[in-house]
C-alpha cells in the first residue's frame, strides 16, 4: 500500500514509460549484447529448440489422406462423399446459369438444353429486387447485372454467382442446424464457441492449406473453403436469435402440447425468422468475400480474373474485374439486406378463383421470358448471351490512367511513400524486429498480468511463447509492425470520423455511406488500385489493410459518442463547456470503452487482410501461409496461420480486458 | 362449494437458487417448524418465487389469484400447468398428479384439456388469425377443413369475423388479445388459465374485455385460473380470489368475505377502496331474524333475496320508511333497513 502522495510505480502509466524504455534499449543494442555476451539465442531462437510441429501435422494430413480408415470407409471415400454432395448441385447450377446442359464428355458432348439466357437472369434478379422491396432496388440490381454483361464480365461472374448459389444455402442450412444443436444442448455450445471464436482468427488462408491437400485443386475445395469460412456468424446469430424469442411465444407453444420438433420448427425457428435474415445476409457476403479468396484453389470467376491480372500486373483488366465484384457485391447485399428488412407481412383480399399465372404474376413473367429468349437464343444468339462485338471495356483507359498518374505523379507518391517508410514503418520495423524473444515474451505476459489477472498471463505468455517455439517469431514481428502501424493510421483516420459522424447529421449521412461501402467489398478489391498507385511492398499492404480496417473504428467511434447519457452532455453545457471542452472533457472519456472495442474489431479487421496482403510481397506470417499455399504443405501453412490466431487472440483478450477496466471505472459495469 | 375440485395444488415450492431441492428436503426432515421461514431462505441464498401454496379450483369456478408484482402469482400459474417445475409440492389435475406425468402424457393433456391466454398475448407473428387460432389444432394434427371451420366458430364468438385473413401485426391490442382468447379455446379446454390477460391493455379496453370475458364464461362454464395484480379486476370478475404477498398465499376467499374480514392489514388495505356496494349482499349487512322485531308482512316495505347485491336493491329501500324482509328459500332470515344500506354507500363502519 502507497502513503497518499507517494506515487506507486505500480500502477499508471509511469510503470508502461519505464518498461517502454527498457525496451528501446534492449531492441537498439540487443545485437550488440549477444555478440559480446556470444549468446545468440537471445536474438533469435534456437533451431534445436524448435517443435517439430509443422512435420507432425504435416504427416497426420498424410496419413490422413493415405490411411486413416473409419472401418466401413476410408477417410478418403468420406472427403470423395463430400466433394459429391457439393459438386452435383453446383455442376446443375453452373449449368443453368452458364454452361447449358450437356451429356456425354469430351467431343462427344452435346447440347440438350441451353443455360438460361442473360436476359432471363436480369429478368429474375429484377423480379427478386421487386419483391423483396420496391421498383428501385429492382433498378439497382437490374442495372448491376446489365453492367456485367455490358462490361464483358458476365462468364466470370456467373461462375462466381454459382459458386455464391451454392454455397449460401449450404452455409445458411448448416449454420442453422449448428446454432440449434447450440440453443439446445448447453454443452455443445460450450464446444462450439472456442471452435467459432479460433474459425473467426484463424486468416482464410490457412485452412485453404488443409482444405488443398483434401480434396485438390478445384471448385470443390474453393466451394468447402467458402462454407466453412461463412458458417460461423449463422450459427451465432442463429443461437442469438432463438434466445430472442419471448418467453410467453415459448410458453405457449408448451402449453398447446408441442412436441420438441413442433416446438422448433412451428413456433421458435418462424417466431426468429427476422433476426436469421440478418445472419443469412452475413452468409452471403463473406460466401462472396471467400468466393475471391478462394481463386487461388480453383473457385474460378471473377476472383480469377483478378488474381491472374494482379500476376500479369494487368492493372486494367485487374481493375475491371474489381469493379465488377463491387457491383455483385453492391446487388447482392442490398438484395439480401431489403429481404431481411421486409415489413411483416399484410393480409391481401385474394380471391381463390384466380388463375395461377394472375396469382403468381413474376414467377410466371420470368418462365415466360426465360423460354422465349431461351427459344430465341437457338435463332439469335444475341438473346442466349450478350454479344462480344457490344461490349465494352474500359481497361485500356484505366491502364492509361495509371499510367499518365504514374507519369505525372510520380515524384509525388514517391514522396509520400519514402515519408511514411522512412519516418514510421522503418522504425517501428527496426523497433520490434530488434526486441529480444524472451524480453518479449515476459512483456506479453506482463500486460496480460496488469490486466486480466494470472489466468490472462498464463494464456498470452503461453501464446507468445508457442509462436517463439515454432521458430516464427521474426515473420510475427512483421506482422505485428504491419498491423499495428496500419491500426495506428486507421485510428487517426478513423476515430476522428466518427466523432464527426456522431456530431454532424449532414457528415454522418456521406460517412455512413461511404463506410457501408467499404465494408461490402471483398477484401481482394483493396488490393488492386494500391499496387496500381505504390506497386508492391509493404507501403501497399498498409494502405490496402488501413482502408480495409476503417469501418469498425468509424462505427465504434460515433456510436460511443452517441450513446452517452444525454443528461451529462447537458450538464457539461450548463457547467459552461465550450464545445470543445465538451468533447475533449465528457464526451471522449466517456466514449472510451466503446473506441476500444472498435479498435480491437479494427485490429481483428487488420491481421485478416494482413495475410492477404501477403499476395503484394510482405514478408510476414502472411507470407508464410501463402507459400505453403503454393507448395501445399498443410503443416507449414497450420502453423503460420495458428501464429496469426495465437497474435489475435492476445490482443483480443488484452483489449476487451482493459475495456471491462475502463467501463468499470467509469461505473458503467459493475 | 359442492362441485368437484379440477385443480388442487398442495405445499408447492418453488424457490431459485443453488440446491434448492436439498434446502427443502433437509427442512422438511428436521423436526422444528416445517417450513423454513423468511429469514431461513434468504440465509441459505435462495429466493423463494412461491412458498408452501395450497390451492383447490372447483369445477366452473373463476378463480382468481391476485397479487402485485414479484408476489409470485405468474410463477404459482406456470408450476400449476408445469411451465416451471415446482422444487417441492404436488399438483393435482382430475386427481392426477401432473407433476409425475411423463412427457408424452403431458403434451396429451395440454393439448386436449388446457388452454392458455398470455398477457403479451404470444402470437405468432408469421400466421394470419385464422392460421394462430388454428394453430393448437394443428399441432394436434387435426385436418385443415375441420380446423379452420373450428377456427372461425371461435373467432366469430369472440367478435373477429372478418379478420380471419389479418396478421397480429395489424391488430389493436384488444383484438390481438381477443384473437389470443379465441386461439385458447379453439381446443375446447376444460381448464383455463389467463395469465393477466388485460394487463396490457389501455383501461377502456380492459374493461370491455372483462365484459366479454364474462359474457363469454356464462356460455362456456370453464374452470379458469385468472392472474391479475389489478383488485378491482379480481373483485369483478371472481368467485373465489387467493391473495399473495411475497410468494405466500395470505388469504383466500370469495370478494364478499375478503371484504368483511380481511385476514391481515395487507389485505385490508387492498379492500378499503372497493365500492362495497357492489360486493355485499343483503345477507351480510341484514338484521338477523332473532334481533328483528316483526317480520310480519304488514311492517314490511318489500322482501329482498339473500343473495342479491346491495348495489342492486340500494333504491327502493332507501325510499321506504319501514324495513326490507331478507328471504332464502322462501324463509325469511332477517330484515334490511334504510340505515343499513346507507352505511355501505357511504363506507360507515368499514374499518
Amino acid at each position: 500500500m502507497s502513503r497518499p502522495g507517494e506515487r506507486n510505480l505500480w500502477k499508471g502509466p509511469a510503470l508502461w514509460w519505464a518498461l517502454f524504455a527498457v525496451t528501446w534499449v534492449l531492441s537498439s543494442y540487443s545485437r550488440d549484447l549477444s555478440k559480446a555476451l556470444e549468446a545468440r539465442w537471445i536474438v533469435k531462437y534456437p533451431a534445436g529448440w524448435r517443435l517439430p510441429l509443422k512435420r507432425d501435422i504435416s504427416d497426420a494430413m498424410k496419413w490422413l489422406v493415405e490411411d486413416a480408415s473409419f472401418g466401413l470407409f476410408s477417410f478418403k471415400d468420406f472427403t470423395r462423399g463430400i466433394a459429391w454432395v457439393i459438386e452435383v448441385p453446383y455442376d446443375f447450377v453452373r449449368a443453368a446459369v452458364i454452361d447449358g446442359f450437356v451429356v456425354g464428355v469430351g467431343s462427344e458432348a452435346s447440347q440438350i438444353a441451353p443455360s438460361l439466357s442473360w436476359i432471363a437472369v436480369i429478368a429474375v434478379v429484377v423480379a427478386i429486387g421487386h419483391t423483396a422491396k420496391s421498383w428501385s432496388l429492382a433498378a439497382l440490381v437490374g442495372g448491376c447485372f446489365l453492367y456485367l454483361a455490358i462490361f464483358g464480365q458476365w462468364d466470370s461472374a456467373m461462375v462466381t454467382l454459382a459458386s455464391v448459389l451454392i454455397s449460401v444455402p449450404i452455409g445458411v442450412a448448416g449454420g442453422l442446424l449448428l446454432g440449434i444443436g447450440a440453443y439446445r444442448w448447453p454443452a455443445f455450445d460450450k464446444i462450439l464457441r472456442p471452435i467459432l471464436d479460433l474459425m473467426q482468427t484463424v486468416p482464410v488462408f490457412a485452412y485453404l492449406v488443409p482444405i488443398l491437400f483434401l480434396f485438390g485443386f478445384g471448385p470443390v475445395a474453393a466451394l468447402v473453403a467458402t462454407i466453412i469460412y461463412a458458417m460461423p456468424p449463422m450459427v451465432r446469430v442463429t443461437t442469438l436469435a432463438l434466445r430472442g424469442v419471448p418467453t410467453e411465444i415459448r410458453e405457449f407453444g408448451t402449453m398447446v402440447g408441442c412436441t420438441r420438433r413442433q416446438m422448433m420448427w412451428k413456433v421458435l425457428v418462424p417466431s426468429a425468422a427476422p433476426g436469421l435474415m440478418v445472419g443469412v445476409n452475413q452468409v452471403i457476403m463473406l460466401s462472396l468475400n471467400m468466393v475471391i479468396i478462394a481463386s487461388m484453389i480453383g473457385a474460378g470467376g471473377l476472383g480469377f480474373e483478378v488474381l491472374s491480372s494482379l500476376r500479369r500486373l494487368d492493372i486494367g483488366a485487374g481493375l475491371e474485374a474489381g469493379i465488377a465484384i463491387v457491383v455483385m457485391a453492391i446487388a447482392l447485399d442490398r438484395l439480401s439486406q431489403a429481404f431481411a428488412a421486409r415489413p411483416a407481412k399484410v393480409h391481401s383480399e385474394d380471391a381463390g378463383g384466380e388463375s395461377l399465372v394472375k396469382r403468381h404474376p413474376w414467377t410466371s413473367s420470368v418462365l415466360a421470358v426465360a423460354v422465349v429468349t431461351g427459344l430465341a437464343g437457338l435463332v439469335l444468339p444475341a438473346f442466349q448471351s450478350y454479344p462480344a462485338s457490344l461490349t465494352l471495356t474500359t481497361g485500356p483507359f484505366w491502364a492509361d490512367l495509371v499510367e499518365f498518374i504514374n507519369v505525372n505523379f510520380f515524384d509525388q507518391f514517391e514522396a509520400v511513400k519514402t515519408f511514411m517508410l522512412t519516418w514510421l514503418l522503418l522504425p517501428v520495423k527496426r523497433f520490434l524486429l530488434g526486441i529480444p524473444w524472451p524480453w518479449g515474451i515476459a512483456i506479453v505476459t506482463l500486460a496480460g498480468w496488469k490486466f486480466g489477472g494470472w489466468r490472462l498471463a498464463l494464456l498470452a505468455g503461453g501464446l507468445a511463447l508457442f509462436i517463439a517455439a515454432n521458430g516464427l517469431w521474426a515473420k510475427a514481428m512483421i506482422t505485428l509492425y504491419l498491423c499495428g502501424v496500419s491500426v495506428l493510421l486507421a485510428s487517426i483516420i478513423g476515430i476522428p470520423l466518427g466523432v464527426l459522424a456522431a456530431e454532424n447529421a449532414r457528415a454522418n449521412k456521406v460517412i455512413s455511406a461511404v463506410i457501408d461501402t467499404l465494408q461490402t467489398l471483398p477484401s481482394f478489391v483493396y488490393l488492386i488500385p494500391v499496387v496500381m498507385l505504390f506497386r508492391v511492398g509493404d507501403f501497399s499492404a498498409m494502405i490496402a489493410v488501413v482502408l480495409y480496417a476503417l469501418a469498425p473504428a468509424v462505427r465504434y467511434a460515433a456510436h460511443g459518442i452517441r450513446s452517452i447519457e444525454p443528461q451529462l452532455i447537458e450538464a457539461g453545457i450548463v457547467a459552461g463547456c465550450t464545445r470543445w471542452q465538451l468533447l475533449r472533457k465528457i464526451k471522449l472519456p466517456l466514449a472510451l470503452p466503446e473506441i476500444l472495442l472498435g479498435l480491437n474489431q479494427t485490429i481483428m479487421l487488420a491481421l485478416s487482410m494482413l495475410v492477404i496482403t501477403a499476395l503484394v510481397g510482405t514478408r510476414d506470417l502472411g507470407q508464410e501461409v501463402y507459400i505453403a499455399l503454393t507448395k501445399a504443405d498443410s503443416g507449414r501453412g497450420i502453423i503460420a496461420g495458428l501464429s496469426v490466431a495465437a497474435i489475435a487472440i492476445i490482443v483480443d483478450r488484452i483489449l476487451a480486458a482493459s475495456a471491462r477496466n475502463a467501463r468499470a471505472r467509469l461505473g458503467l459495469e459493475a | 362449494m359442492d362441485k368437484p375440485v379440477k385443480l388442487a395444488c398442495r405445499s408447492v415450492w418453488k424457490l431459485y437458487g443453488p440446491d434448492a431441492e436439498n434446502f427443502l428436503t433437509y427442512k422438511s426432515h428436521s423436526d422444528q417448524a416445517k417450513n423454513p421461514t423468511s429469514e431461513e431462505i434468504r440465509d441459505a441464498g435462495l429466493i423463494g418465487a412461491v412458498r408452501a401454496a395450497d390451492v383447490e379450483i372447483h369445477e366452473g369456478e373463476i378463480f382468481v389469484i391476485m397479487g402485485l408484482s414479484g408476489s409470485g402469482k405468474s410463477t404459482l400459474v406456470r408450476c400449476l400447468s408445469r411451465l416451471i417445475e415446482p422444487t417441492a409440492g404436488e399438483v393435482l389435475f382430475e386427481g392426477r398428479d401432473l407433476l409425475s406425468m411423463a412427457e408424452r402424457e403431458l403434451i396429451e393433456v395440454r393439448r386436449r384439456k388446457m388452454g392458455m391466454v398470455f398477457q403479451q398475448f404470444a402470437l405468432l407473428p408469421h400466421l394470419t388469425v385464422l392460421q394462430n387460432v388454428a394453430f393448437p389444432l394443428e399441432v394436434q394434427g387435426t385436418a385443415q377443413g375441420e380446423r379452420e371451420t373450428r377456427a372461425r366458430e371461435v373467432i366469430e364468438l369472440v367478435g373477429l369475423k372478418g379478420r380471419e385473413s389479418y396478421f397480429p401485426r395489424e391488430l389493436s391490442g384488444g383484438q390481438q388479445q381477443r384473437v389470443g382468447i379465441a386461439r385458447s379455446l379453439a381446443v375446447e379446454p376444460d381448464l383455463w388459465f389467463l395469465d393477466e390477460p388485460f394487463s396490457a391493455l389501455d383501461p377502456l379496453i380492459r374493461r370491455e374485455m372483462q365484459d366479454e370475458f364474462l359474457r363469454l364464461q356464462s356460455m362456456l362454464h370453464k374452470t379458469i385460473v385468472f392472474i391479475t395484480h389489478d383488485f378491482d379486476e379480481a373483485i369483478r370478475l371472481a368467485d373465489r380470489i387467493a391473495i399473495m404477498q411475497d410468494g405466500e398465499i395470505i388469504q383466500t376467499a370469495t370478494p364478499e368475505e375478503l371484504v368483511l374480514h380481511p385476514a391481515t392489514e395487507y389485505v385490508a388495505e387492498f379492500t378499503r377502496h372497493i365500492p362495497r356496494a357492489k360486493i355485499l349482499t343483503a345477507r351480510s349487512v341484514m338484521l338477523p331474524i332473532a334481533n328483528s322485531g316483526s317480520v310480519a308482512p304488514e311492517n314490511c316495505a318489500g322482501e329482498v333475496r339473500a343473495g342479491d347485491r346491495i348495489e342492486d336493491i340500494a333504491d327502493p329501500i332507501e325510499a321506504a320508511a319501514a324495513p326490507f324482509r331478507v328471504v332464502e328459500d322462501g324463509e325469511v332470515i332477517g330484515t334490511i333497513d334504510r340505515r343499513a344500506v346507507v352505511d355501505v354507500l357511504v363506507g360507515r363502519g368499514a374499518d
